[in-house]
């Protein structure tokens, strides 16, 4: 349902600062809205983000309502040693909707 | 003669107050409870001060429900001295608290990009809380042509 995309550099060197850009396709519906007819809309929102490399969180957001649908973050991440990248994507009901894994290969 | 004179004066005091107002724009806002309640939630009862605390916006967002914001602190992170959260706080949303990031040295950077809801034109508050317990923080001014479709 959700599908996740992530843009990180395939290799870095050790030590690098590199971007990671990722994006998923989210309505973030706050639950504050109405539809044509007047009836509320459901909350549908995700509250989490979390990114490891190897096991590691290495960084978080935490969404309030004033998150845009398809919640885009580009953040930063310091390569030390070639590792997997693991993207988590969780729901208010703490379910994790989305997961990626991206390989960082440590170049010479 | 004395006509001219007044205008000239009352011109140049305008002058002065407009640019009065430029030098401290983060002084001119008056929060609403809850957004006071949502920054003493970050400060906890520490004391912010403005300094390499970058955040940027459009000037004027053509739609409010798709903004792009850049908030954060230029420069790499070490072990020793690191930026732990980074806070962003809308002051006339329905709801203030945006978005929090939680970062650690493995973060490398303190600069996130996000694309955030704007219900209207309004002030944006950006925090950075350092991991020795200061807390950095700024604002910039949106104007909303049509606004996120919060309600």
């Amino acid at each position: 349902m959700s599908t996740p995309r992530i843009r990180v550099p395939a290799a870095a060197k050790a030590g690098e600062i590199i971007e990671v850009r990722t994006l998923i396709d989210h309505p973030m519906e706050t639950g504050l809205r109405r539809d044509a007819r007047g009836q509320p809309i459901p909350r549908n929102m995700l509250s989490r983000f979390t990114a490891s490399l190897d096991g590691e969180q290495v960084f978080a957001a935490r969404f309030a309502n004033g998150t845009a649908a398809n919640p885009a973050l580009t953040f930063h991440v310091r390569i030390e040693k070639s590792a997997e990248l693991v993207c988590t994507w969780t729901g208010d009901n703490g379910q994790a909707l989305a997961r990626t894994r991206t390989p960082i290969r440590l170049s010479s | 003669m004395t006509m001219h004179a007044q205008g000239l004066l009352s011109r140049r005091s305008f002058t002065a107050g407009a640019l009065a107002l430029v030098a401290c724009p983060a002084r001119a806002v008056d929060l609403t409870s809850d957004v006071a309640a949502a920054v003493d939630r970050i400060l906890a009862g520490r004391k912010a001060a403005g300094s390499g605390i970058r955040l940027t916006a459009p000037e004027t967002a053509e739609n409010g429900a798709q903004v792009p914001v850049t908030l954060g602190v230029e420069g790499a992170l070490t072990r020793e001295r690191h930026v732990t959260a980074l806070h962003l706080v809308a002051t006339r949303n329905p709801t203030p608290g945006v978005a929090s990031f939680e970062l650690s040295p493995a973060s490398g950077t303190a600069v996130v990009t996000t694309r955030i809801r704007l219900a209207e034109g309004q002030q944006l508050l950006a925090f950075a809380e350092w991991s020795d317990g200061t807390v950095w923080s700024t604002s910039v001014d949106v104007k909303v042509s049509v606004g996120g479709c919060l309600t």
